[in-house]
């Protein structure tokens, strides 16, 4: 963590949510994605020296807490809602990656007095097509290999070794896994009420796919896009579904003129 | 001791196993030969009555989307077997109550079965093994919480005899339950839960007084779980429960060549393949043991034992075989090391062990090595002093 970062938990309704903020500057929230690997990406740096940059651990990852009310991203969006109002923050550009971009969307339809824009990256959450349409890869019923080919436009990029980490860090990454999939499983990815629910954002909307994103591919963020109101759609070359950590530059250049 | 007779009803007539890269979820179901079904289901719906005939009790179970096992729904089985035999109880291990989302529906089939058998069945509730997780789609992260609400629900179902009373629980919202028909055993059939790992789930079991059963798991952890229920008195009050049982593999001969052939056929159980995504679902296990996992130190039952010899199968009392007088020392062995247990379940059947074998198996069994082990006692408390008092 770099010496500007400061952890905390802020209590929201009796649950404990771990908060790292960042830098200082305009408030950014940052949901990131399900496997929380943005804390120590380079692309966070840079956004960090322009602003203040707000990142909460969602209930049930990092060590936030997961009460069993918390059923969905719907529900979790009302707690971080209710975080912008206890830290008080207006003017807050969210940017949320992969199932952090679902939270925020889930945000954006219920309330946008705090927020002035939202950008989502290769976010998961609605269903696009019929019944038998497969819209996100099932990554739980594909092969572990599959899911990384998919996921990284180079694989190398996403591999971790556990074998350095520690069992406080190794609990993170399996509470991880089990609160993405306590989340998600049913109905997969998504939630059948946002698609009906996008034409309320009211924010400017910009989403960043990465080309090689084999989960959800740019042809399902595009449709997404398109559900949302002058929402600007921009893919960035060579990254999968991490394009903010595949290729930060691209993704900075693409972003910067949308939060400036 | 009561002695059960068990097969999954597996599927055998596959390609080559070396060629599959599974037998669970996902192996294309072209591989399933509806003329091969009819008459594999027939064959060990006999062997059941054979079984009965030969005074054993019979034990059945389900699977999903698997070549090991075609029994889809065992309450059918049951409901077979409580019509067509007459002697042997009947035991359903189990319901699947997390994945099949319908507790009430599953409280009515049981007291049906119940009556249809004059009282001859017992009724277990399993969490399901991961694999179930696909077929049902049920989320992995709370089968624990849905088994239980699911089981203290059919219970209570069954139980209630003053008119419908309503459920609004965390998985499921029913109005107006009023069984009909209620079962023949009062208040209820006894009741089984399975478990190999989470000790709090079988103690919670004893304090029941519900039945506990492990499969297929080396005697000291069969032992370590036996324990911890037969202590849970100490906890709840209650004396020892409703008892312990235990399945082995289990091949009897005339000869210990002819037996080692047997269980060697057996081991298919044991060698199942299935992709790696099946095995683990997100959340099935606790976050603790995942942790393991991530560092590479929990594999799980099946894969550790896969590649063990007989021998050491028979060792660890996972496989019991031999000639009767062997397989009776094999059994006492294993009560004895265990501290005891009341049934002993035995898959006989499994993978391509033909019609005749296995009769031949379950006779020799029957008719020379159950009279040995009949007698054992009932499993006891532990510290009798304390759980008189």
């Amino acid at each position: 963590m770099p010496s500007t970062a400061q952890s905390s938990s802020v209590s929201i309704q009796n649950l404990l949510l771990e908060v790292e903020r960042r830098g200082a500057g305009k408030p950014l929230l940052l949901l990131a994605g399900e496997e929380q690997l943005e804390r120590e990406a380079p692309f966070l740096d840079a956004l960090a020296k322009q602003f203040e940059v707000i990142i909460p651990s969602l209930p049930g990852f990092g060590v936030s807490e997961r009460p069993d009310w918390i059923a969905n991203a719907d529900d979790i969006s009302y707690i971080l809602l209710d975080l912008l109002d206890k830290l008080d923050l207006t003017d807050v550009t969210v940017l949320g990656c992969s199932f952090g971009g679902w939270v925020a969307a889930e945000m954006a339809v219920k309330n946008t007095s705090r927020i002035s824009r939202i950008v989502l990256v290769d976010a998961y959450g609605i269903k696009v097509r019929g019944p038998f349409d497969r819209d996100i890869m099932d990554i739980w019923t594909s092969h572990p290999a599959e899911v990384a080919a998919a996921k990284w436009a180079d694989v190398e990029k996403g591999k971790r070794d556990f074998s350095q980490m520690n069992d406080d860090q190794l609990t993170v990454v399996a509470r991880n896994i089990e609160s993405f999939a306590r989340f998600c499983w049913d109905p997969y990815m998504h939630n059948p009420k946002l698609r009906e629910r996008l034409h309320r954002i009211d924010v400017p909307a910009l989403l960043i796919w990465g080309e090689k994103d084999g989960i959800v591919d740019t042809a399902y963020g595009e449709a997404y896009a398109n559900l949302i109101p002058g929402a600007k759609f921009a893919t960035i070359a060579g990254a999968g579904h991490y394009p903010h950590l595949e290729a930060p530059e691209s993704f900075l250049a693409t972003l910067h003129p949308f939060i400036n | 001791m009561l002695a059960w007779h068990f097969t999954e009803m597996p599927y055998p007539n596959l390609p080559p196993l070396e060629s599959l890269s599974t037998m669970r979820v996902s192996l294309s179901n072209q591989h399933y030969d509806p003329m091969i079904g009819a008459d594999l289901y027939n064959r060990y719906l006999d062997e059941y009555m054979i079984a009965d005939d030969l005074g054993l009790n019979l034990l059945c179970n389900e699977h999903h989307q698997t070549a090991t096992c075609l029994d889809v729904a065992a309450p059918l089985t049951a409901a077979i077997l409580a019509r067509q035999t007459s002697k042997g109880r009947i035991c359903i291990l189990g319901n699947p109550v997390a994945n099949r989302g319908d507790p009430i529906r599953i409280a009515e089939e049981m007291a049906m079965i119940d009556c249809i058998s004059r009282g001859r069945l017992d009724v277990g509730f399993v969490r399901g093994v991961p694999y179930e997780i696909f077929a049902a789609n049920t989320n992995p992260t709370q089968t624990v919480e849905r088994l239980w609400e699911g089981i203290d629900l059919c219970v209570k179902a069954w139980q209630s005899v003053d008119g419908p009373f309503n459920f609004e629980g965390r998985f499921t919202h029913r109005r107006a339950v009023n069984l009909w028909p209620r079962p023949y055993q009062t208040p209820h059939p006894a009741v089984w839960i399975t478990g190999s790992s989470d000790l709090d789930n079988i103690k919670k079991a004893a304090a029941r007084g519900y039945v506990f059963a492990t499969f297929l798991q080396p005697h000291a952890k069969v032992k370590w779980m036996f324990d911890g229920y037969r202590s849970a008195f100490r906890d709840t009050g209650l004396p020892g429960g409703g008892g312990t049982a235990y399945m082995p593999l289990v091949y009897t001969a005339d000869t210990e060549e002819e037996a080692e052939k047997g269980a060697r056929e057996l081991t298919w159980y044991l060698a199942a393949k299935s992709e790696p995504q099946y095995r683990n679902p997100p959340g099935y296990v606790p976050v603790e043991f995942n942790v393991q996992a991530l560092k590479g130190t929990f594999t799980g039952r099946t894969d550790a034992m896969r590649q063990k010899s007989l021998e050491f199968l028979k060792e660890e009392g996972v496989m019991v075989y031999g000639t009767p007088d062997s397989v009776a020392a094999q059994i006492k062995r294993l009560y004895t090391l265990v501290g005891g247990f009341d049934h002993l379940l035995m898959m006989q059947q499994a993978g391509s062990l033909d019609h005749a074998r296995t009769v031949k198996s379950m006779t020799l069994f029957a008719r020379e090595v159950y009279p040995q082990i009949k007698d054992l006692a009932r499993t006891r408390p532990l510290e009798l002093a304390s759980a008189a008092e």
